[in-house]
């Protein structure tokens, strides 16, 4: 699949020790690029696909070597992408904002200052986030039909608010417990104000992690299919609906459709690569640094 | 938790802290909770309560007329209907199957990466992009650009004229799932094995335990919480799985991948059977909280061995 050869391996006999170590550990570091060539190569091959002609994109053997065009990426914007784009970062931008303002408070009064019982909260918020949707895809389509809310962005909002609200409190919590409590209890005694110690003292420190967790929530958003392809149609539809209805009435149309995959996949993609470090934190609700 | 229906508005200023308040300041401690708290009530709870609801009712949106109750006709109906039971079977083969295999790779990878080598940084940016392209992509680049039997990279690269999608559809989606939930599991596999105390490793390495010994007697008992919360976590997501079949397989062929999430939506969506549908979403909850049971527990454990550090 890949041209990266490995090394020959000269014969280990000879060496020392502390060279095979090396040896080896040379040999396993190429395995492990072979390894994530392999699995990046379908996005690789996505991309270029996008900047074939068609005929060059469904050729069988595969075509290794063109002439790069922008036509696809013409194509898809003529067929009124744009919409669908702004729809999907209304809809991201706008639940991750709400996530924000409403996770970040809770999870100050489940960590710095706990309530009684926050244990429990912290379990049912995570509980909510075990349900399917669903289970509760029917009610909530025919409350938002009967309030004429289909198809509607702030319909989407509100519910990848939901979707994501469970996450970002598990992880802004964890974060929000790195502030030393001395620190706090010493901004106290010196007669700061809770507005203060949040600007001055918890805010300094927290801010990395309440970037991660927007990211994170951001991507849940940007990438959900299953509600959007339920409530949302020609107003309201996001990215994900415009590939889906892009193949039904294209047929089949290779570069084009990887053209289209690419664009909506970039943001994720630039989003996921700069809070690589704190993706995992993110998908493990924080459980795990 | 039903006590937090009434609300107090937001006090700015909070008071010296003193864990056994009053009871005004008891609530300046919930007040910065509640938003959220009842927004997660109202959009989670409220809509499944109605569900249940509606699982008692006699109703298929395309027949006019009465919604008669009928107790639990309808999960008679699910429970006994052969089509629920395939997607029950299938939506569990189809999770297994993608959460153990991405596991493995997963823990290949983690371990991999594990160690030091030119290029770290790149080689695991790029095990984790498939994670982070949009599902429903996905699902159309695997169907359209590898498994295609025309034009498809795979046929084009091993030759032969394999139809990948009809003759193998479980193992199509599967191989789907695994190839984007594979960088979820090696990241939560490598921040485990980078959570190893060097020093022990070292004194074990020391003490004259080999590679492979202190691997199965060392690493991997000290990885047991990570893969179950890995594998749970997973599975959690992946049981859900929707985007994957309705793109590449349309639950076939026949009903051969189609699974519970999938089958619902048919239900509701297809045959406007809002009854049945609702019992089946019920069964559905009830089959994840027994899952959830075990991976909050997993979690809770982790969390202990948080607060105790």
């Amino acid at each position: 699949m890949t041209t990266l050869a490995t090394p020959a391996v000269k014969s280990s006999t000879a060496l020392k020790p502390a060279a095979r170590r090396r040896m080896g550990s040379a040999i396993w570091g190429v395995v492990a690029w072979v390894a994530g060539i392999i699995f990046v190569f379908p996005v690789i091959w996505m991309v270029l696909t996008s900047f074939k002609q068609e005929q060059d994109a469904a050729s069988n053997p595969p075509t290794w070597v063109f002439t790069p065009t922008f036509d696809q990426y013409a194509q898809v914007f003529d067929r009124n992408i744009m919409p669908f784009l702004l729809n999907s970062l209304m809809a991201s931008v706008f639940s991750t904002l709400l996530v924000v303002i409403l996770a970040t408070p809770a999870a100050y009064a489940l960590s710095l200052r706990p309530v009684a019982k926050w244990t429990d909260v912290l379990f049912f918020f995570i509980s909510t986030k075990m349900m399917p949707a669903v289970a509760a895809l029917l009610p909530v389509y025919l409350l938002v039909k009967n309030l004429g809310m289909l198809d509607n962005v702030w319909t989407m909002v509100l519910l990848y608010t939901s979707m994501n609200l469970p996450l970002a409190v598990w992880m802004m919590r964890s974060f929000l417990l790195e502030v030393p409590r001395e620190v706090l209890e010493a901004g106290e005694v010196d007669g700061a104000g809770l507005l203060t110690s949040i600007r001055k003292i918890i805010l300094p420190i927290v801010s990395p992690g309440l970037a991660a967790t927007a990211l994170i929530c951001f991507i849940f958003a940007w990438n959900e299919f299953f509600l959007a392809v339920n409530l949302t149609a020609t107003n309201a539809g996001t990215a994900p609906i415009f590939l889906v209805g892009f193949i039904s009435s294209e047929g089949l149309f290779l570069a084009r459709l990887c053209a289209a995959a690419t664009l909506v996949s970039l943001p994720v993609l630039i989003a996921g690569w700069v809070a690589q470090n704190k993706l995992v934190r993110g998908l493990s609700m924080g459980a795990v640094k | 938790m039903t006590d937090v229906i009434t609300r107090a508005d937001p006090k700015p200023e909070a008071p010296v802290v003193s864990p056994k308040g009053g009871a005004k300041d008891r609530w300046v401690r919930r007040a910065p909770l509640l938003p959220a708290l009842i927004f997660a009530i109202v959009v989670t709870q409220v809509p499944f309560l109605v569900t249940i609801y509606l699982s008692t009712l006699d109703w298929n949106a395309l027949r006019p007329g009465d919604r008669p109750f009928v107790f639990l006709d309808n999960y008679v109906t699910v429970l006994t209907d052969t089509r629920l039971q395939s997607a029950l079977l299938n939506t569990v083969l189809l999770t297994a199957g993608a959460v153990i295999f991405s596991m493995i790779l997963g823990l290949a990878l983690a371990i991999l990466l594990d160690r030091k080598f030119f290029g770290r940084g790149v080689v695991r940016t790029m095990l984790i992009t498939p994670f982070l392209v949009m599902p429903i992509a996905a699902a159309l680049l695997w169907k359209h650009a590898l498994y295609n039997p025309a034009y498809g990279l795979i046929n084009g690269i091993f030759g032969g004229s394999t139809d990948w999608v009809s003759s193998y559809p479980k193992a199509a989606v599967i191989a789907t799932l695994v190839w984007q939930w594979t960088p979820f599991m090696m990241l939560i596999l490598l921040a485990g094995l980078q959570s190893q105390s060097e020093d022990i490793l070292e004194a074990a390495r020391v003490d004259g335990a080999g590679a492979w010994k202190i691997f199965t007697h060392m690493t991997l008992p000290h990885m047991r919480q990570y893969l179950e919360l890995g594998a749970l976590l997973g599975s959690i997501y992946l049981v859900n799985t929707f985007d994957a079949v309705f793109t590449i397989t349309q639950g076939g062929p026949g009903t051969a991948t189609t699974n519970l999430p999938y089958e619902i939506y048919l239900t509701t969506f297809r045959k406007f059977e809002y009854g049945e549908a609702s019992a089946a979403g019920v069964i559905v909850v009830i089959l994840t909280i027994i899952v959830a049971t075990f991976a909050l527990r997993v979690i809770s454990s982790l969390f202990r061995m948080e607060e105790s550090r």
